[in-house]
């Protein structure tokens, strides 16, 4: 590799990083897009040239194709459904770097080189370049609602998943064992299995689980893009996948630490439900629910002072996020201070809420996170809990039986009024009673969130 | 010998990259993640760029067909994952609004 090569490779590195740096907010955060793109477009001329155009065609293909579908995708996509897109992207990278290994692999097996380093980095590149493949691809079905979002299980499912996994390690300590001159067969066995893992790893998690899982396929990913760059000698790769591996983990921890559970309970414990399929409860009988008509709840917003609006994951569903916004003018108009409070995991990824407000133009100092939110709370008229369940639910902070104790809420039930919009009494994605729909502070308003939402809009206006 | 001083070089910048990763990605605001997930998602697309050097090094010589579409498929996904990750992330960051204030 050239010096001029080798520089380049160093700016695109620097300006990654600088890039991400600029993410830390939003004013600077586009500009910093900007320059990883930069970075990105150094990168591949630097390395074009550096191959002096060997395989053209093949590459012309890849962009042309690749680069058509990515954009499209890009750009016809709706904002609710970034989850989904964010896996597919992901699962694109994973397989990316288990078909490199894959090349790979046939070089080897042709007697062109043989190296301890190689063989280890390449079996582990493809591993888990897989595992990340299809486990965003099942990702993405349930996400996508192609297959049911509640966890599939099965008698056996850990044996199985065992089984697996030790046929992947008896095919990886025999590939390095003869430093990759295994048969083509015992490779191909080694790919498929842990292609079958990445299915069965992801088929027990449940919808709402699906923020940790998609922080976890994107470190994969980027552990299989840094271990690729180990196999191919290229430091450029391991600074990049480091950088997206460091990532992943920390949105995971996050994700984790705001459900309170350890990771391996969301994995492994098959705990969250579905998109909501479940059939209408009533079963249990609540006791004191007070449902309310649209015009009482506009009373009350239209002459409050402060309200906050608690988005869930059953506004992206429903596609309210702009009649939310409507609303919130409505009130603004009147001089009602608004604000938004979202949970860490509300939705479907990292993020997600505030992905929705943004395309409705809340601008984001109205978005408040966990910590600045829930000070808020006892000075607020009006509490506006708009398809959320399981992160406002006062039981995880007193009841100890209940299986959500000790995860940090948002304490909706210190507002003055609590008004929870909600499209039945059926429970949220663990099953668990929410005691807030039974405070004597609350009311409850039903029907789809923006049929609702647009009902109250249109209240505040007659007023 | 050198191999392995070679390797060493190569854990160690593995090694800073990661701190570096944390240090920077712990500073973003909750409010972005999503956009900062897309955004280290078109980043792991460097990948496309390691199968532009793998692509260079097999294709020196006669290829087989089968090697020739792993080779388009492996870019096709690269492909996807840098631009695509790189549009939707511009896509979403534009839609971050400050209040309108009197400045257009």
């Amino acid at each position: 590799m050239s010096v001029a090569l080798s520089l380049a490779n160093l700016v695109a590195v620097a300006l990654f990083i600088y890039g991400l740096h600029q993410l830390n907010s939003p004013p600077t955060a586009r500009a910093g897009n900007r320059l990883a793109m930069l970075g990105m477009a150094i990168a591949l001329v630097s390395s074009l040239l550096q191959t002096q155009g060997i395989g053209w065609w093949a590459i012309l293909v890849g962009v042309i194709l690749g680069g058509a579908i990515g954009i499209v995708a890009a750009l016809r996509v709706k904002m609710t459904a970034m989850p989904q897109m964010v896996a597919l992207y992901n699962g694109a990278g994973g397989g990316a770097a288990a078909l490199i290994s894959t090349l790979e692999f046939f070089v080897l097996a042709s007697g062109k080189g043989e190296n301890a380093v190689v063989s280890v980095s390449l079996v582990l590149s493809a591993i888990i370049g897989c595992l990340s493949f299809a486990g965003s691809i099942i990702a993405f079905l349930k996400l996508q609602e192609l297959m049911t979002g509640r966890p599939i299980t099965y008698p056996g499912q850990q044996v199985v998943n065992g089984a697996i996994l030790l046929a992947i390690l008896f095919l990886a300590g025999w590939f390095i064992a003869t430093l990759g001159t295994m048969p083509i067969l015992a490779f191909l066995g080694l790919l498929l299995c842990s292609l079958l893992l990445g299915i069965l790893f992801v088929l027990p998690i449940g919808g709402a689980d699906m923020p940790v899982v998609i922080s976890l396929l994107n470190s994969f990913t980027g552990l299989a893009v840094a271990v690729t760059g180990f196999e191919i000698n290229s430091p450029l790769l391991i600074i990049c996948g480091a950088l997206v591996g460091a990532s992943g983990t920390l949105l995971t921890v996050m994700m984790g630490k705001a459900m309170n559970r350890p990771l391996t309970n969301v994995l492994f414990g098959a705990f969250g439900s579905g998109g909501g399929s479940e059939p209408d409860a009533g079963s249990g009988g609540p006791q004191q629910i007070r449902s309310a008509s649209a015009d009482d709840v506009a009373i009350m917003l239209a002459y409050a002072s402060k309200v906050i609006f608690v988005p869930g994951y059953g506004m992206a569903v429903a596609q309210a996020q702009h009649s939310v916004k409507a609303l919130g003018d409505q009130l603004e108009k009147r001089g009602v201070k608004v604000l938004y409070a979202i949970h860490p995991v509300a939705g479907r990824m990292p993020g997600h809420m505030n992905v929705l407000l943004a395309e409705s133009n809340v601008p984001y100092e109205q978005l408040l996170d966990m910590e600045d939110a829930n000070p808020e709370f006892s000075t607020t008229d009006v509490a506006l809990v708009i398809g959320a369940n399981d992160v406002t639910n006062p039981a995880a902070r007193n009841v100890k039986s209940s299986p959500i104790y000790g995860m940090p809420i948002l304490d909706v039930d210190r507002a003055a009024n609590v008004i929870v919009l909600k499209r039945s009494m059926r429970s949220g994605f663990a099953g668990i009673d929410n005691p807030l729909y039974e405070m004597p502070n609350t009311s409850m308003l039903f029907g789809d969130a923006k049929a609702s939402v647009d009902a109250l809009t249109s209240a505040v206006k007659a007023l | 010998m050198n191999d392995i001083t070679h390797l060493i070089q190569l854990l160690t910048v593995l090694l800073l990259a990661v701190f570096v990763g944390f240090e920077v990605i712990s500073k973003v605001p909750t409010t972005l993640h999503t956009p900062l997930m897309s955004a280290t998602n078109a980043i792991h697309g460097i990948v496309f760029i390691g199968a532009i050097l793998v692509v260079g090094k097999l294709f020196v010589g006669p290829t087989s067909p089968l090697l020739a579409i792993i080779s388009v498929a492996a870019l096709t996904l690269g492909a996807i994952n840098v631009f695509g990750g790189f549009a939707v992330t511009e896509r979403m960051l534009q839609m971050f609004k400050k209040k309108e204030g009197p400045r257009p």
